[in-house]
C-alpha cells in the first residue's frame, strides 16, 4: 500500500520478523480482509461470486507453481496434471470410503505431492527446456493412466461424481457458501506461502534458482530442496484439484489436461515469476480479463456491427484482444504485474518529493 | 512512469465503463434459453456452423410472434470448450433468469450437471455428454435429447448388420476410436454386441490429438481386413481418417462413421465430396436444404432483405442448431400451455421437456419421445451416404438393441 516507513523503529527481533512489520500495513491486510469476508460475499450477487470462486482457485494453483517456477526456478508445465492426481485421490476417497472431505483434501494434496516429487525426479540432472519437456512427459503420462486404468478414473467416462462437502450436517452448495470455503484455503495459501518464502526453505529455494552450483557450495542438499520444491508445489497443485472437484461436484480427466498446465504458467508469468502478489494479480487477470472483454464487447459492439456478427466477433476478438494485452502489459514491464504495481507504489512512496 | 499511471487510469475507466454498460433489460414477455457455444475453441468447426442455426430458429419463433405470446431470447456465450468459462456463463444465464440452459461440450456438462440438478434448470447435452444421462430418474435435469454415443453404437451395428446381408456371425469388424472417454463410451456396447451377434470385434485407438492414424489404418486395411469400419473421430481426425483409408486402399462404401465426423466440413478438410464418395455418415437430426423450416428461415431472410446466411449450405452442423434451438422452443411451449400466466422455472420446462413427442419439424427432427425416464428421446437416427457430390438418405429414423443400451443404463444407475 502506499505509505512511508520513516519513524518505524523495531526494538525485537519479533517485530523485525513480523510478516507486516508497519502498523499501517496491518491495518491494510484487516481491510482487505473485511472486503473479501463481508462487503463482497453479502454485497455482490452469486453470479459475481462465482466469477470470484474461479479466481480463487486459480490464486491457489498459481501460488502452487510460482513456488516452483519462480522461487526455485525449475520450469513445469505438469501442474494441470498434478491437480488432477488431486482430484482423483480426493473423488476416490470420497465415493470408496465415504471419509469426509478435510480428510479428502490432505489425501489429495499430498498424494500429488508425491507424484510431483517422483516426476521432478529430472530436475536432479536436467534444467531448463529440458526439464519442461520432462515434465510435459509427466502431464501425458498422468493424463494417460487416469484416462485408461478404470480403478482411478472410475469407469471409462473417467468421471467421479463426488458429494457436496459439508460442515457437520450443513452442506455447501450455493456459490456464497463456497465463495467462503474457498476463500478460506486462499487464505491459508497465502500465509503458508509468505512464511514458506522467508524461511530457511524458501531461501534454499531462490539459492538454487539463482544459482545452484554456488547453492550447493554453501551448503545446500540441491537434491532435498529440489524435491521438495517439487512435491510443495505439487500439493498446492493436488488442492487445487481437490477444491475444484468439490466446487464442480465432479472429477473429470478433461478438467485437467495440459492447456490448463499453460494457462497457469502464463498466470505466473503475467503476474511475476516469484512473487505472490504476482501471482494473486495473474490469477486474476487471466480468469477476468476474458470475462471483462466480453462484457466490453456486449456494451459497445453493437455500436459499429450487426447483432450476428457481434456473436462471431466475440470469441474471435476476445482471444485476439486477450492474447494483444498480455504482449502489451509485458512489454510495459517485463516482470509482470507485480513490478508494475511496485513501481506505481514507489513512485507514490516518495511523492511529491520525488527527489 | 506517467505512462503506467495513464495506462492503469484508462483500464480503470474501461472497468467502470463496462460495469455500467446497460444490462438487457428483463421485460415481462420474455422467456430466456441460456445458450453456450464454442466458436473458437477445440471444437470450432461445429460452434461456428451451429450457433448460427440455433439464433435463426429462434428469431424466426420471434417474427412469428414468438411462443404462447412470449418473446425468446437466447444470449450467447462462449465457453470455447473450457469449464471454467462454462461455469461462469452458466452463472450468467442463472442469473438472467434462464429456464432452460443449452450446455455445449462433454466435459462441460458433466461440470454442470450437479448445478443443474441443484438450481432445477434443465440442460440439454445433443450428441455428446454421458450415455448414462439418457436416464432420467439418476438424471433429472439432464437431456441428451439425441441418440447417446452408446444408442449410436447399436445403431451402427444394426445398419452394418443389414448391409451385411442380415447376419453378422463370422463377420469382423474394426471400431477406430480417439482416445477419450467419449470415443470409449461405446467400446462395452460393440463388446456386447459382438458376443451376441458372433461377430468379431478389433478396437482401435486414435491418441489425441488424432491427426497421427497411419499405423492404425494401415493395420485396419492390410491386416486385419474386417468386413465394416465403424468411426468415433471428433474434430480434425474424421478428415484424416477418410484420407488415410483411401490411400490405404480401403473401401468407404463399409465405413461407418458416428454423428461428429459425418459433416460437410470433415467431408471438404478430406478433399471434398468425390474424394469421400461412399462414406456412410450417421445423424441426430436432418441433412440438406429442403426442410419447410429452413424454407422459412430464407423467407425471414428474404423479407428484411437480406442473403439467406452462408452457413445455411453446411446442412449437417446448422440443422443441428436448428434442432436443438427447436427443442427447447418446444420444451417452453409445453410448459407455457401448463402455465399461460408466463411465470415459468426451470421446474416446468423440464415437464415441458418431458411432454415432447412426435414433434418433428417436417422431418428435421426424428420423433423423439421424451419421458421422465428417458430423457434421450428414443436414441433416433438416420444414416446418410456421400453419393454423387452430395448426402443422400440410406435409411429413415431408427434405433436398434433397446435392450442392450436398458441393461447398460441399468447398470450405470446401480454404480
Amino acid at each position: 500500500m502506499f505509505h512511508r516507513e520513516s519513524g518505524v523503529l523495531k526494538t525485537t527481533y519479533e517485530a523485525d520478523m513480523a510478516l507486516y512489520p508497519l502498523p499501517i500495513a496491518r491495518w491494510t491486510v484487516a481491510a482487505l480482509a473485511v472486503v473479501f469476508f463481508a462487503v463482497i460475499p453479502l454485497a455482490l450477487h452469486q453470479y459475481y461470486l462465482s466469477i470470484a470462486n474461479l479466481v480463487w482457485i486459480a490464486v491457489i494453483g498459481a501460488l502452487g507453481l510460482n513456488i516452483l517456477v519462480g522461487y526455485t526456478g525449475q520450469v513445469s508445465i505438469g501442474h494441470g496434471a498434478f491437480m488432477s492426481v488431486g482430484a482423483y485421490t480426493a473423488a476416490n476417497l470420497a465415493i470408496r470410503l465415504g471419509s469426509p472431505w478435510p480428510v479428502n483434501l490432505l489425501a489429495g494434496g499430498l498424494m500429488a505431492a508425491l507424484v510431483g516429487a517422483v516426476v521432478g525426479i529430472p530436475s536432479l540432472r536436467i534444467k531448463g527446456l529440458y526439464l519442461a519437456i520432462a515434465t510435459l512427459a509427466g502431464q501425458l503420462i498422468i493424463e494417460w493412466t487416469i484416462n485408461h486404468v478404470t480403478f482411478i478414473s472410475g469407469g471409462v467416462q473417467a468421471s467421479i461424481d463426488v458429494p457436496r462437502p459439508r460442515l457437520g450436517s450443513y452442506v455447501l452448495s450455493s456459490q456464497r457458501e463456497m465463495y467462503y470455503f474457498l476463500l478460506v484455503f486462499v487464505v491459508l495459501a497465502i500465509v503458508g506461502t509468505l512464511n514458506l518464502v522467508r524461511s530457511r526453505i524458501g531461501r534454499a529455494f531462490i539459492a538454487i534458482r539463482d544459482q545452484d552450483i554456488a547453492a550447493e557450495i554453501i551448503g545446500i542438499n540441491i537434491f532435498r530442496y529440489k524435491l521438495l520444491a517439487f512435491a510443495i508445489s505439487s500439493f498446492y497443485a493436488g488442492v487445487t484439484g481437490v477444491l475444484y472437484t468439490y466446487y464442480l461436484g465432479i472429477a473429470n480427466y478433461e478438467q485437467f489436461q495440459i492447456g490448463v498446465s499453460i494457462d497457469y504458467l502464463a498466470m505466473i508469468i503475467i503476474g511475476g515469476l516469484g512473487s505472490i502478489l504476482g501471482s494473486i494479480f495473474g490469477a486474476f487477470f487471466v480468469t477476468l480479463l476474458p470475462i471483462v472483454i466480453r462484457y466490453a464487447m456486449e456494451a459497445f459492439g453493437g455500436l459499429f456491427f450487426d447483432p450476428k456478427t457481434v456473436l462471431n466477433l466475440i470469441p474471435n476478438l476476445r482471444l485476439m484482444l486477450f492474447g494483444a494485452l498480455i504482449i502489451f502489459f509485458l512489454i510495459v514491464e517485463p516482470e509482470g504485474l507485480n513490478r508494475l504495481w511496485r513501481n506505481i507504489r514507489n513512485y507514490f512512496r516518495i511523492w511529491p518529493f520525488a527527489y | 512512469m506517467r505512462q503506467v499511471l495513464a495506462i492503469v487510469t484508462a483500464l480503470a475507466l474501461a472497468g467502470s465503463l463496462a460495469a455500467s454498460a446497460p444490462s438487457h433489460a428483463q421485460s415481462k414477455g420474455e422467456i430466456v434459453i441460456g445458450m453456450q457455444c464454442d466458436r473458437t475453441g477445440a471444437t470450432q468447426i461445429v460452434g461456428t456452423v451451429l450457433c448460427p442455426g440455433f439464433h435463426d430458429y429462434i428469431s424466426l419463433i420471434n417474427s412469428k410472434g414468438g411462443v404462447e405470446g412470449y418473446k425468446i431470447r437466447a444470449p450467447e456465450i462462449d465457453n470455447e470448450y473450457k469449464v471454467p468459462p462454462a461455469v461462469e456463463s452458466y452463472e450468467r444465464h442463472k442469473k438472467e433468469g434462464a429456464v432452460t440452459i443449452a450446455v455445449y461440450g462433454t466435459p462441460q456438462i458433466y461440470a454442470l450437471a450437479q448445478k443443474l440438478q441443484e438450481d432445477r434448470i434443465p440442460g440439454t447435452s445433443p450428441g455428446f455428454g454421458s450415455a448414462a444421462a439418457a436416464d432420467g430418474i439418476r438424471y433429472p435435469y439432464v437431456f441428451p435429447v439425441a441418440a447417446t454415443y452408446w444408442s449410436q453404437g447399436t445403431a451402427a451395428v444394426d445398419f452394418v448388420k443389414k448391409q451385411l446381408g442380415g447376419s453378422l456371425k463370422g463377420k469382423k469388424i474394426a471400431y477406430i476410436f480417439y482416445d477419450n472417454p467419449a470415443g470409449r463410451e461405446p467400446i462395452e456396447i460393440l463388446e456386447d454386441l459382438s458376443g451376441r451377434e458372433g461377430f468379431q470385434l478389433r478396437t482401435f485407438a486414435v491418441p489425441p490429438p488424432g491427426v497421427e492414424m497411419g499405423a492404425q489404418v494401415l493395420d485396419i486395411a492390410q491386416r486385419f481386413r474386417p468386413d465394416f469400419v465403424i468411426a468415433h473421430l471428433f474434430g480434425g481426425a474424421p478428415a484424416v481418417s477418410i484420407k488415410e483409408l483411401k490411400s490405404k486402399g480401403y473401401p468407404l462404401r463399409k465405413v461407418i462413421s458416428l454423428v461428429w465426423g459425418s459433416a460437410e466440413v470433415n467431408i471438404e478438410a478430406a478433399g471434398g465430396f468425390a474424394v469421400a464418395e461412399g462414406y456412410y455418415t450417421m445423424q441426430f437430426a436432418g441433412v440438406g436444404q429442403d426442410y419447410p423450416v429452413l424454407n422459412e428461415i430464407r423467407e425471414m431472410y428474404k423479407k428484411q432483405g437480406k442473403p439467406a446466411p452462408k452457413e445455411m449450405a453446411s446442412s449437417v452442423y446448422y440443422n443441428r442448431g436448428v434442432f436443438q434451438a427447436a427443442v427447447h422452443v418446444e420444451a417452453i411451449r409445453n410448459a407455457l400451455k401448463a402455465h399461460p400466466d408466463g411465470k415459468i422455472t426451470g421446474v416446468d420446462t423440464k415437464a415441458g421437456f418431458e411432454k415432447i413427442s412426435n414433434f418433428t419439424l417436417g422431418g428435421l427432427v426424428p420423433p423423439l419421445k421424451i419421458t421422465s425416464t428417458d430423457h434421450e428421446g428414443g436414441g433416433l437416427v438416420q444414416i446418410w451416404q456421400i453419393k454423387g457430390g452430395k448426402f443422400e438418405k440410406v435409411t429413415d429414423w431408427f434405433s436398434a438393441y433397446p435392450d442392450v443400451i436398458a441393461k447398460h443404463t441399468k447398470e450405470a444407475a446401480a454404480k
